[in-house]
């Protein structure tokens, strides 16, 4: 089966410094691999490299098959894949949350109403169709994340990139999140420092270390531990 | 009153507003021009918030200090080594009465309008695109861009920064604009990134505006004649 992205010998460098060094990495169309990593590590930066962002210096990169090297080869294959940003703020532009959803749907040619239509689905399917009319910046950190998927669900994408999912996001925004990519059906990448969080949704995850991956083994065993937690008080 | 005025159609609203601008901005009798402001400032009475009239208000200001000064003529009053002359004042005056006109017209006809309703309005009315787009965006990440001017200056209060009229300081403040013009571009950057990940080529999908109908016909017609009123008024 052809994988959905594909990365060979990836080399990318910084000002001299090799952020990516040879990196490979195969993902398959209902795979859910997550990457693990402290900071400084290259994680964004390959999530970058995947939708031509970020230009590597050496190896190659096949998007569902096709080898893509300028921004001509990976305009088509963008709308197909989904890639939440780090910080919400760099994608909600549109004054309104409605419009902001729309916004992909648009530039791949829906109608208006078609498109408004895709928003308001994919706001509803996130539990989150009260804020349609709201004000994007105005929106507490949580609500800007799940509007940010949304933006990214209206496209239907087949593969979701997740660069820190659950950065500024709340208990109960963060609830929706995991259900919401529970029931993604399609292949994910998810970025994260906040291991618990990914590892619960993956089905395969990888250590990142220095601009090079390796395989590591997601398990789940009880611990006992103890430490401080806060319960109001009464 | 205004309101009966002022078209719903945004692409009508810009040129009406446009055209009456215009036609202030032709005036040079100063009874017209104090005219055409009075009826205006009636006319959006409650329509306008006066206070929004603030930003003009410097530059009025500035005209009534500098004017009568410079301009030679019959001379009113005289300051030690500076005299007022009558047509200084007259010129302030006059110029007075067309700018807050033109400021009162500007804020009954657009001044609740969000910047992104105009943009589309300013792409529909055919105006170059990066021109629309540097407009439509710029209200959404101002607030961003401010509250990271807060934050950095929080930070430097917090070490101790006191702001002084000294070299300390201005390198500082110089260190701080440099810091959130890096910082903006970083932003712009980003944006763009996002844009194009999801799809974005460089036009902008404006939904396509409802025409126009004729009551904001009716609006843009009353409008542009009462500018031309009042200009016909100021010659003859």
């Amino acid at each position: 089966m052809i994988p959905v992205v594909a990365l060979s010998d990836l080399t990318v460098t910084r000002g001299g410094a090799a952020v990516l060094r040879g990196l490979s990495l195969r993902l398959g169309t209902r795979e859910r691999l997550a990457i693990v990593g402290p900071n400084g590590a290259g994680k964004t930066t390959l999530l970058r490299c995947v939708v031509g962002l970020e230009r590597p210096v050496a190896g190659r990169i096949a998007l569902f098959g096709n080898a893509c090297g300028g921004e001509r080869d990976f305009r088509p294959f963008r709308p197909r894949i989904g890639f939440l940003f780090q910080d919400s703020d760099d994608q909600l532009f549109c004054p309104t949350v409605a419009e902001d959803v729309a916004f992909g749907p648009l530039n791949t040619g829906a109608t208006a109403a078609g498109a408004r239509a895709r928003a308001l689905e994919a706001l509803e399917a996130l539990g989150i169709a009260h804020l349609a009319e709201r004000v994007t910046h105005r929106l507490s950190g949580g609500e800007k994340r799940l509007v940010c998927l949304a933006g990214l669900l209206a496209m239907r994408p087949e593969v979701l990139l997740l660069d820190e999912p659950t950065n500024g996001i709340d208990a109960e925004n963060m609830a929706r999140l995991r259900a919401a990519l529970e029931a993604f059906d399609g292949a994910m990448i998810l970025v994260s420092h906040d291991a618990g969080f990914v590892a619960g949704l993956a089905t395969r995850a990888m250590l990142m270390r220095d601009g090079a991956l390796v395989e590591a083994e997601i398990h789940d065993h009880p611990h006992l531990h103890s430490h401080p937690h806060l319960h109001p008080k009464g | 009153m205004i309101a009966r005025l002022v078209p719903g159609d945004l692409r009508l609203r810009l040129i009406a507003a446009f055209v009456l601008v215009a036609c202030l901005s032709q005036l040079s009798h100063l009874p017209v021009a104090g005219a055409a402001l009075a009826v205006l400032a009636v006319a959006s009475l409650g329509r306008v918030p006066l206070r929004r009239l603030r930003h003009v208000e410097g530059f009025v200001l500035l005209l009534f200090v500098m004017l009568p000064f410079t301009l030679p003529g019959t001379p009113l009053l005289t300051l030690g080594p500076l005299e007022m002359s009558r047509e200084g004042l007259a010129r302030a005056a006059l110029l007075a009465c067309k700018v807050l006109a033109s400021a009162l017209v500007l804020l009954a006809f657009l001044g609740a309008v969000e910047p992104a309703r105009l943009g589309a309005a300013l792409h529909a009315l055919r105006l170059p695109e990066p021109l629309v787009r540097i407009f439509a965006l710029t209200p959404r990440y101002l607030a961003l861009i401010r509250d990271e001017i807060r934050r950095l200056r929080e930070a430097m209060r917090a070490r101790g920064f006191r702001p002084g009229t000294n070299r300390h300081s201005w390198r500082s403040y110089g260190n701080l604009i440099g810091m959130v013009i890096l910082r903006a571009l970083d932003r712009a950057r980003r944006v763009d990134e996002a844009m194009r990940c999801r799809g974005f080529t460089g036009r902008f999908p404006h939904a396509a505006l409802p025409r126009p109908g004729l009551r904001d016909w009716r609006g843009v017609v009353l409008t542009a004649g009462l500018g031309v009123v009042l200009v016909l008024a100021d010659r003859g």
